[in-house]
């Protein structure tokens, strides 16, 4: 158990040391030079220099790939060009607004979900299902930035209930909770869904249906409960469709969070800060979904770790 | 919906889809032809959904728009099949430590999420068809080549693959003749699928301005430009939602119904 807990954390640490070093050679794909590019074609060649000296971009790229991971181990993600603040504390300062948001997102999804993908396994076949089902399906055919808009114009400019964008208050995170959490809905109640319709298959099912239990008892303390373990997993691998969903939908509402960083920092070409949010989001995503592996594991005394 | 429905109406949307992209360059569209009086006017005799923000026609505007969507996804899910499928079938063929360090590359990509990658891509490698074919086609390839390297691994052990060998067959041959042909129906609806994260995505990149520059008219730019008139010019947005929204269904659907008929079950769900 430990042994395999031990080489499951090692090979995510694998895929982060990956994932830093595709974000350090991200600025090497600037065409042309990154230094001109970042600080346009009118600067002055010492303020060149002092840049590509600040970035390391004059030494060999070996030496810089090594010091970018010193500076990460250290927690130093380097200045912002733009507002000359240290990146950790932009992204400190950042990072509460998209933590907010994708949490109210994911608690939307689960509100949604539960009871199509529900309503659809129990009233499987009828006109229920494959309305739950049509629902989900347009769910997830609607993109965060059509969503969002639309989401607008209905509550925000003709029926006036709801700011159109920004972060103040709780009213201004209902529109972009909703725009952020129905794609996941989608995709959840279809999980929720499908494993109910598998557990409904399983003999204690049958039992529990023989001996005279009351279907709501049938449903939530004996099919849920299993039910439920595909669904965390899948849960914990949309966070990062979330997290991702999160970039444009704090784009279409201005909400101030790391997406919106994200967006702001190419447009003004500020380099360092779109790798380090790109970072930032990936490593996060890799962390849950590690713990997702082990969460699953846990939950499940019939897995504790196959082989692979 | 009845049965046959749900095969033509979703491949119906796809064909106009096809159709507008391939015969737009030569209809008579003018979607950059600035008309002053009728600059945000809604849908109505002049055109159909009405004028954008300029004073264009935005049902020109979302002819032009298909023809990006339609093209970016056309080389966006044929590169990244194409490359996907080759590394991910020599890498199961190979095994050994070709096969480990594949699936650490592998591993590393999916560790970005989705559209984050192609958003910082774009961004950095800078506006354009090109560029945002690029970057997409760097994101995709992943999720292909996992799936064909599993569909090998599952297959290669099979009797026919082992009379092949004995018989002398090269390598390339066996990958192309006896292992391909039995990986193409899960492929061909992971790429199915594809098209609508595709479509998704070249419009998201285009919503934040990392797609196709103006004049060129994507959707997403046109769902960004209208969002700006939203209260006088609704049209604006509404149309290219709808159009994208369309599409992304009817392919969905379309993935829908080739999966029961392939009846595959390991791809989704």
């Amino acid at each position: 158990m430990i042994q395999q807990l031990v080489s499951r954390l090692l090979s995510s640490l694998v895929v982060i040391i990956g994932v830093a070093t595709l974000v350090f050679l991200l600025i090497h794909l600037v065409p042309g030079d990154p230094v001109e590019v970042m600080l346009g074609e009118s600067a002055q060649p010492a303020d060149r220099d002092a840049l590509r000296h600040e970035l390391g971009l004059d030494k060999p790229v070996h030496i810089q790939l090594w010091e970018f991971y010193g500076n990460l181990l250290r927690f130093d993600l380097g200045t912002s060009l733009h507002s000359k603040q240290a990146i950790t504390e932009v992204l400190a300062e950042r990072l509460p607004a998209t933590i907010e948001l994708a949490i109210a997102g994911m608690v939307i999804a689960l509100v949604l979900a539960f009871p199509l993908g529900i309503l659809a396994a129990v009233r499987k076949d009828t006109i229920w299902d494959s309305g739950a089902m049509t629902v989900s399906l347009v769910g997830v055919s609607i993109p965060n930035f059509v969503m969002g808009p639309l989401l607008i114009l209905m509550f925000a400019v003709w029926a006036n209930l709801l700011p159109v964008s920004g972060r103040e208050g709780f009213a201004s995170l209902i529109l972009p909770a909703i725009t952020l959490g129905t794609a996941l809905a989608s995709v959840l109640s279809r999980m929720v869904r499908a494993s109910l319709l598998e557990v409904f298959n399983e003999d204690y099912i049958r039992t529990a249906r023989a001996k005279g239990l009351a279907e709501q008892v049938v449903v939530w303390r004996h099919g849920m409960r299993s039910a439920m373990l595909p669904v965390i997993t899948l849960l914990g691998l949309q966070l990062g469709a979330l997290l991702a969903g999160a970039v444009i939908t704090e784009t279409v509402f201005s909400w101030p969070g790391i997406g919106l960083l994200t967006i702001e920092a190419i447009q003004t070409r500020d380099y360092p800060v779109v790798q380090a949010c790109v970072l930032l989001i990936s490593t996060t995503y890799v962390v849950v979904n590690t713990l997702t592996d082990l969460a699953y594991a846990w939950l499940d005394p019939r897995i504790r770790m196959g082989g692979s | 919906m009845p049965g046959t429905l749900r095969v033509w109406f979703p491949l119906g949307i796809c064909l106009i889809w096809a159709i507008f992209a391939v015969l737009g360059p030569i209809l008579p569209l003018t979607p950059d032809e600035i008309q002053l009086p009728f600059i945000l006017e809604g849908p109505g005799a002049h055109t159909w959904f009405g004028y954008d923000d300029l004073g264009r026609p935005v049902l020109d505007r979302m002819i032009m728009g298909a023809q990006t969507s339609f093209l970016v996804a056309f080389f966006v899910i044929g590169i990244s099949v194409a490359v996907g499928t080759a590394i991910g079938v020599v890498s199961a063929w190979l095994g050994g430590w070709w096969d480990l360090v594949i699936v650490r590359i592998i591993d590393i990509f999916l560790a970005f999420p989705g559209i984050l990658l192609a958003i910082a891509l774009a961004g950095i490698l800078g506006p354009g068809i090109n560029n945002v074919v690029i970057a997409l086609s760097i994101v995709s390839w992943v999720g292909y080549a996992r799936l064909a390297r599993a569909q090998v691994l599952s297959i290669k052990e099979r009797d026919h693959v082992f009379a092949a060998i004995a018989l002398g067959t090269r390598p390339i041959r066996i990958m192309v003749r006896h292992l391909l042909p039995l990986i193409v129906a899960p492929l061909i609806i992971e790429a199915t699928f594809g098209v609508a994260g595709v479509v998704i995505a070249e419009a998201g990149l285009s919503y934040l301005g990392l797609g196709v520059q103006p004049p060129e008219a994507s959707w997403g730019s046109m769902i960004r430009d209208g969002a700006r008139y939203m209260l006088v010019a609704p049209h604006m947005v509404l149309a290219p939602s709808v159009a994208l929204m369309l599409i992304v269904l009817a392919v969905n659907l379309l993935g829908d119904r080739l999966r029961d008929y392939l009846d595959v079950r390991t791809v989704r769900e």
